[in-house]
């Protein structure tokens, strides 16, 4: 019988939530590195026990984990403790928590700068990662979006990193700034159809696009229209939360930007506004119904100064038409004094016949709706503010 | 015998409770004693000091013998009572964010 596992990263620790097809019942498994601030669990398509973990702490640092049993042990892919740290040459090792631009003649960019919130030029630092994508075909490789933003690649399992220069040197880099959460690249969506394409988005810089795998990259931001920045239409500066896709169609794109829900038709070379009849058009979260390319979820928010759902009630949106016409789906869910936010990746579906629908609340609620969100009910409800949340559909 | 305490999180991340202990050869001090650290646990680098910049993270200290040693050069011998073994080298994470 099918199963699921849903990911779940919080502010101090990690879960793991495993039910049987029916969603009804739940085994709680955490908190794995309980105190440590988890932004972003991940399952490999191409071996689903192999799942990575973007593990951080304001005092630590970042640290990569990875487990190859479905989560019931990590490890940390580098070194391995009494072994040497530096190579046959006397050179440091990549280590699984080393992140570190690209700035050599050979492959890389000068480490040049960004805009800070003041509107003065700041050289990138590295912070943290927000977001881990592993491939979807080699169990090795996998993908990590990092703040200060810039894309890393590992093809060794998670051991050691190596960033794909070409996003942060293409030469818009000086107008990117940080959103509220920092200069983050929070989402990287690879192509099911097409291995060389790649898309990403940052916070607040946009949306980008490589067709070569990696080498070079171009911004896909025409038709983003953000009041809120000296020239509403630049080609960079946008404050992108989320992009999702229907892997049957990776050319339409549905996104949620700071304001307005969006969609491509032509895998980001333009975009329309489809927020429709949305009672507000500000949110992070977005995703798509597994069977249905023209299904797709929000969460509404209520403003960019208050970060929490309209009227107190917490309440998902349902598109069957690709946007523009929008349903309320609200049964099971909080309808009364309810103040939390959903953040940009704490929304996830499921396989299964019929598409379960997930999403986690920095109240520390994690809510599932086992029939494409009709109904809703929360799996856990106390759980630390939660940062993310995946699930992976396991046979 | 070099004596270290750890933070509770680093512990959990290095899989070991109590203090570490570790053999240095030649001078004792900040740099030695975290690069033995380091080579005994690859998983604390980068946690304590800057993988490139070797610098201490912001919010971490190291104490001894009652006084913060947090600004003294990473070159600059520790006491000798850490050299000694007599009294192990805190690190310690700042209290800030809750």
């Amino acid at each position: 019988m099918s199963k699921v596992r849903v990911l779940v990263g919080t502010r101090k620790g990690a879960f793991v939530l495993t039910s049987d097809g029916k969603r009804e019942r739940w085994d709680v498994s955490g908190p794995h590195f309980a105190g440590w601030e988890i932004y972003h669990m991940k399952g490999s398509t191409a071996d689903p026990n192999r799942l990575f973990a973007s593990q951080c702490s304001g005092w630590f640092g970042q640290v990569i984990q990875r487990s190859d049993d479905g989560g019931k042990t990590w490890t940390q892919p580098g070194t391995p403790p009494g072994e040497s740290t530096t190579g046959p040459g006397g050179m440091p090792k990549g280590e699984s928590n080393k992140f570190v631009y690209d700035d050599s003649k050979e492959t890389g960019k000068p480490l040049t700068t960004h805009q800070w919130y003041d509107g003065t030029q700041k050289p990138w630092a590295f912070k943290r990662v927000w977001h881990l994508e592993p491939s979807l075909t080699d169990p090795d490789t996998v993908y990590a979006g990092v703040e200060d933003a810039a894309i890393f690649r590992s093809t060794d399992g998670g051991k050691s990193w190596h960033e794909l220069a070409g996003l942060r040197g293409h030469g818009t880099g000086p107008r990117w700034q940080p959103g509220a959460g920092g200069m983050c690249l929070h989402t990287i969506i690879l192509d099911p159809k097409n291995p060389k394409r790649i898309f990403v988005a940052i916070s607040a810089a946009g949306a980008f696009r490589t067709d070569d795998g990696g080498a070079t990259w171009r911004p896909i931001n025409k038709g983003l229209y953000s009041k809120y920045i000296p020239e509403p239409t630049a080609e960079v500066g946008h404050c992108v939360h989320r992009i999702a896709l229907h892997p049957s169609r990776p050319d339409v794109l549905f996104m949620q930007k700071h304001w307005d829900v969006m969609r491509t038709d032509n895998a980001g070379d333009s975009w329309q506004k489809i927020s429709g009849n949305l009672p507000t058009d500000f949110g992070f979260v977005i995703d798509v119904h597994a069977h249905e390319p023209e299904t797709v979820y929000v969460v509404p928010i209520k403003s960019d100064g208050e970060h929490f759902p309209l009227d107190g009630k917490l309440r998902v949106y349902r598109s069957r038409s690709g946007g523009n016409e929008w349903e309320e789906l609200s049964k099971g869910l909080p309808l009364r004094d309810c103040y939390v936010n959903v953040l940009r990746d704490a929304m996830a579906v499921d396989a299964l016949d019929k598409c379960g629908v997930y999403f986690g609340t920095t109240g520390g609620q994690v809510y599932v709706s086992p029939d494409a969100g009709d109904n809703w009910a929360p799996i856990v409800r106390d759980l630390p503010p939660v940062l993310s949340v995946e699930v992976q559909t396991l046979a | 015998m070099i004596r270290v305490i750890l933070p509770p999180h680093l512990r959990g991340l290095a899989r070991i409770s109590g203090e570490v202990e570790l053999e240095i050869a030649g001078h004792v001090t900040q740099r030695s004693v975290l690069d033995a650290l380091e080579a005994r646990y690859p998983m604390l680098s980068g946690t304590i000091r800057d993988h490139i910049t070797q610098q201490r993270r912001p919010f971490l200290r190291f104490f001894a013998c009652g006084e913060d040693l947090s600004h003294e050069q990473p070159d600059a011998p520790l006491p000798d009572a850490i050299a000694s073994g007599a009294e192990p080298l805190l690190i310690l994470g700042a209290i800030a964010g809750g």
